[in-house]
């Protein structure tokens, strides 16, 4: 165990990498508390003023509700498609199977740059111009590979012969799917839901080429804030993202690992 | 899927997969088809495009010095993040796989953290930290040091601070991924045979972590090479990397063909990449760390 000098020194530089990769998030979250009107040091004392300010700022609060409208539609669609997909590719056999698995799985390793551009112009072609739909089908295809990974995983866990003695009492594939496999992997499907939430709901470099004049997401909406100077209400905004991003996650943890235990 | 019942059992499987199948087909497929067809169009003066199959825009981008010296710093600024990546990246990776402490749980979850925290959040982070008012100034004021705030920010190196903070998860959770599956008996039959703790980790622990370093170096570097999120925010004006060219001929100056070009141009040098991964390593390598 005692290489690289000492297992101390490991773990004194672990700690130092850590506090690299927290230590500017914690300052932003800090900061939104900063009662001064700049977004910087020194604090002047602890304030809620910048998150009463965000509630009061119309284009935020409309750039928060296109985001969670875009975020829930995007897990929503994403996991009907990945589960269905991922049922065929689990429980069936045929010819082209891992081509079409790689398939599935591609677009998260094109580029965001060049998917985004090579669907703007199909839709340039199509002579369609962007809009919410376009900004939609966008978040669908590249949160699509993360559901059909995760829902995969589990659904090879889940034993066939549930299904076949559901199928022999007489319920037909419809049935058997909404009583018995829908259930068993229940948790998955919620962990793709929330995966590809908040995939959506964070992305920026898609979204940036793929939304019409004058709808912003928060991201894009901090983005273009950050042009003029790194605002107080930015820092807040900031730290309500990271609870958004973080907190859905982690609570979604908590309940599908409930969803788990309950079904043993 | 009732109606699917009738079918021949044959057809269920296609039925299954049909959306998700025409999803990628209409959305990815074909789109990238259509970069293709785009590259060698060309802008007219009045800002439409001239069908057709011109040269022009593949010769204006393999030529132009400027598109080679921004391809050139791309690929730099993403080789040395990937190498900061792999430096500050491999110890931690260590630590938490030879960690018998009962904090393992807890460091892998806070490995998982950063994933989920927004990546534009963590990239501006850095403006609170190294801007002119930032938390390192106002320090270096108090204390004296100095006596006017530094500039540090939006130059080669913020750019590349900023992409060794988002890139470094990738890097300690496949380094992490690898290290972990490595049966620690190898390491102290090692020891056991006269071999130093050093000399172990070169001869033992270090080649059986290959794999993982080379999927982490992988994901960084591609995911690096591609922002162009970065370098808008953290970057000077000479600070430009690939991505942001596409960006500027697609949204800003609406030159469809040229930004076409470019974008194969991207994924044809990042495509290279990945095939020579995949020759030495093999995808499945990669998907590990999906998982």
């Amino acid at each position: 165990m005692n290489l690289l000098g000492s297992w101390s020194l490991i773990r004194a530089f672990t700690v130092l990498v850590y506090l690299f990769m927290f230590l500017p998030v914690a300052v932003v979250i800090l900061l939104a508390f900063n009662a001064n009107q700049f977004g910087s040091f020194p604090m002047e004392g602890v304030s809620f003023r910048w998150f009463v300010e965000l509630w009061n700022n119309e284009a935020i609060v409309r750039a928060f509700k296109t985001s969670m409208l875009l975020g829930a539609l995007t897990a929503v669609i994403s996991a009907t498609l990945g589960v269905l997909a991922s049922l065929a590719l689990v429980r069936y056999d045929f010819r082209g199977k891992s081509l079409i698995t790689t398939a599935l799985i591609a677009p998260i390793l094109v580029p965001e740059v060049v998917l985004a551009v090579a669907l703007l112009l199909f839709l340039r072609w199509l002579e369609m111009p962007k809009s919410f739909p376009l900004l939609l089908l966008g978040h669908v295809i590249f949160t699509l590979p993360f559901v059909v990974l995760i829902v995969q995983a589990r659904l090879v866990a889940v034993r066939r012969e549930f299904e076949e003695a559901a199928l022999s009492l007489g319920a037909n594939a419809f049935h058997t799917f909404r009583e018995v496999t829908l259930p068993l992997i229940m948790p998955a499907v919620f962990a793709g839901v929330i995966f590809a939430f908040t995939i959506s709901f964070d992305d920026v470099t898609g979204t940036l080429f793929w939304k019409p004049g004058g709808v912003e997401t928060v991201p894009t909406q901090i983005f273009a804030m950050l042009r003029n100077s790194i605002s107080p209400e930015i820092n807040a905004l900031g730290a309500v993202m990271v609870v958004v991003t973080v907190a859905v996650p982690l609570l979604g943890a908590a309940i599908a690992r409930r969803m788990a235990a309950a079904l043993k | 899927m009732a109606a699917a019942d009738a079918d021949a059992p044959g057809a269920r499987p296609w039925l299954l997969m049909s959306p998700a199948l025409s999803a990628v087909t209409l959305l990815l497929a074909i789109p990238v088809c259509f970069i293709l067809v785009y590259s060698f169009w060309l802008r007219t003066a009045a800002g439409g495009e001239q069908t057709g199959f011109y040269l022009d825009n593949w010769i204006e981008v393999l030529t132009d010095e400027f598109y080679r010296d921004i391809l050139i710093q791309t690929l730099r600024i993403a080789g040395l993040s990937t190498l900061f990546c792999i430096l500050l990246g491999y110890i931690p990776a260590y630590f938490i796989a030879r960690s018998t402490t009962r904090h393992k749980a807890a460091l892998i979850l806070l490995l998982m953290l950063p994933f989920w925290i927004s990546y534009i959040i963590r990239t501006m982070s850095w403006i609170n930290i190294l801007g002119v008012s930032g938390a390192l100034n106002v320090f270096l004021l108090w204390s004296g040091l100095i006596s006017e705030p530094l500039q540090i920010l939006y130059n080669e190196a913020t750019v590349i601070l900023g992409l060794v903070h988002f890139l470094l998860p990738f890097m300690i959770l496949n380094i992490y991924v690898s290290i972990d599956g490595i049966d620690t008996n190898l390491a102290d039959a090692a020891r056991s045979l006269g071999a130093t703790g050093w000399q172990t980790f070169r001869e033992v622990t270090l080649p059986l972590s290959m794999p993982g370093l080379a999927a982490g170096s992988l994901l960084c570097f591609v995911l690096g090479a591609g922002t162009y999120i970065t370098p808008m925010i953290l970057g000077g004006p000479r600070n430009a990397m690939f991505a942001n060219l596409v960006f500027e001929a697609i949204i800003t100056q609406l030159n469809w063909p040229l930004g076409s070009a470019l974008s194969l141009v991207l994924l044809l040098v990042l495509g290279a990449v990945v095939m020579v991964y995949t020759r030495y390593a093999g995808i499945g390598q990669l998907a590990k760390s999906f998982k």
